[in-house]
């Protein structure tokens, strides 16, 4: 599979490391009432899905950049790649 | 119709007329006591334990391709019970006694040939490591054994000892484990589940689930709405697909893993090994095919087909263990969809949903679970409660920090 990195390009995936879904930039208030049970779907339940899915790729070969690759599970299709730094701040996190 | 030599005899002296379908093609019945999704090892192998041990009635397998079509003919046929922790080694020793009686119990040739698994050892660590593997073995009724050098030089002259990063300095071996004739395994279950009224439908693809009140009431299938008492899913890497239909969210991420067979040759390995430094294990097949696979692809995919960094990435693991390898053309490759669970080990439960029942997350184990995991979940499905092997298969094990992660990698599924 190549990626088209936003910053160099079409790269490898081989050069990636793989983190999973994406909704793991969503880290759960540690100080809710329900953090334990947050944390416990946070760490372990995915949705796993057939078809599109947001997920973490780290470029740890290149320039050690996190990812939001948009990739198809059917057919390892990608369809978008953001810089996770980007994806994070547009959902209201600082850093 | 019962399987003998004199059989085979009497049919090739009459032409081969006699022979039946080793099962039925029935249609669907409006209701069953227990559904089982799933027409592959696991779940013939759940509806043959239903109606032979637990004596059920009234059961059907839907499958929404062919039997067999998934896992259970995708894999690399490797049968062992060489695990450490406590939830996982009596369970999978029961599998494999259940795998040195199977072709007696259900009257079918599945050529499971006990040549022995062999895993190489390559640094001091690795030997304590396995050693102590080799003892949790033993404590719990399996056996093992620790090879010196010169002992797997002898059995196995291929193999490349002198290595100057990685030489052999031992190896741990299970002379029960083994291989089986995968195929045979799943067409073995269905005959034997068939001959004892379980209807097995296949192209019948389960399309949700009729849940009321938190009780589930039967499926809705391709082929229509069928009512059931006890609902089981057994659907390996299409599990969280499945059970999203249910609204549940599994612990669990599907993976692709690729496996290799070499063109024929001459006997060179007579046992399973596995490369201690890498990811690569392979075994040669009856037909003298050398079948070998290695590491998942690291991402979700549902696609059954990998990708070349991966091909390569075994083939070194190959060419590093065993240099003849490279001589061998390749013949066939393929890719399986792995239901890679949180901790690397499976669960066998109900759901928090009534008559629903969950058999999944095999990660790349399934096969030599087959006969345990079918026993255990008709237990379960059967009785209410878990089988005395299985019990720590439980989905509430991750909230309760009860995993059971025999390779000590945390919630990555990707790397068990």
């Amino acid at each position: 599979m190549i990626i088209e990195h936003p910053l160099l390009g079409p790269r490898d995936s081989a050069e990636f490391t793989y983190m999973g879904d994406a909704r793991l930039i969503d880290r759960p208030d540690a100080s809710s009432e329900t953090a334990a049970r947050d944390f416990y779907e946070y760490g372990y339940l995915r949705e796993n899905p057939a078809g599109w899915h947001d997920e973490l790729w780290f470029h740890e070969a290149g320039d050690r950049s996190w990812l939001v690759v948009t990739r198809n599970t059917l057919t390892h299709e990608i369809s978008k790649v953001e810089m996770a730094r980007d994806v994070a701040r547009s959902r209201g996190r600082s850093k | 119709m019962r399987y003998s030599g004199f059989k085979v005899i009497k049919e090739a002296l009459t032409g081969h007329k006699g022979w039946k379908p080793a099962w039925r093609d029935p249609e669907p019945q409006a209701h069953y006591d227990i559904i089982i999704i799933g027409g592959g090892g696991h779940g013939l192998a759940t509806a043959y334990y239903l109606a032979k041990e637990y004596k059920q009635k009234r059961i059907a397998v839907l499958e929404k391709g062919w039997i067999g079509g998934g896992n259970v003919g995708r894999n690399t046929t490797i049968i062992r019970s060489n695990y450490l922790l406590d939830g996982n080694e009596p369970f999978y020793e029961f599998s494999l006694k259940l795998w040195e009686g199977l072709e007696q119990d259900f009257n079918y040739n599945a050529m499971i040939s006990q040549r022995g698994i062999l895993n190489l050892i390559h640094s001091d660590a690795q030997r304590d490591a396995f050693v102590r593997r080799g003892n949790a073995m033993m404590l719990n009724g399996a056996d093992a054994e620790m090879l010196t050098t010169e002992q797997i030089k002898k059995r196995y002259p291929f193999l490349n000892t002198e290595d100057a990063r990685f030489p052999i300095k031992g190896g741990l071996a299970q002379h029960r484990g083994g291989t089986v004739r995968h195929d045979a395994v799943a067409w073995g279950y269905a005959r034997g589940a068939d001959s004892r009224g379980v209807d097995i439908i296949q192209n019948c693809e389960v399309t949700g689930f009729r849940i009321e009140n938190g009780k589930c009431l039967g499926v809705e299938t391709s082929r229509g709405f069928i009512g059931a008492g006890k609902v089981g899913c057994a659907v390996a890497g299409s599990s969280s697909r499945l059970m999203s239909k249910a609204d549940m969210r599994l612990p669990m991420e599907s993976h692709v893993l690729q496996a290799f067979v070499s063109e024929g040759l001459k006997p060179v390995l007579p046992g399973v090994i596995t490369f201690g430094a890498g990811h690569f294990y392979c075994s040669q097949s009856d037909k003298g095919g050398l079948v070998f696979g290695g590491d998942l692809d690291g991402y979700n995919s549902y696609a059954q087909r990998g990708n070349l960094p991966v091909v390569e990435d075994v083939c070194e693991g190959g060419m590093a263990i065993l240099p003849a390898i490279g001589r061998a053309r390749l013949l066939r490759m393929w890719g399986g969809i792995m239901d890679m669970s949180m901790d690397g080990s499976p669960i066998i439960d109900r759901t928090h949903i009534d008559g629903l029942y969950f058999n999944g997350g095999w990660c790349y184990g399934g096969f030599k679970a087959t006969p345990a995991s079918g026993f255990c979940f008709a237990h379960l499905l059967a009785k209410d409660e878990p089988h005395p092997t299985a019990t720590a298969y439980r989905f509430n094990r991750f909230e309760k920090g009860l995993m059971i992660d025999e390779k000590g990698m945390g919630n990555q599924p990707n790397l068990h």
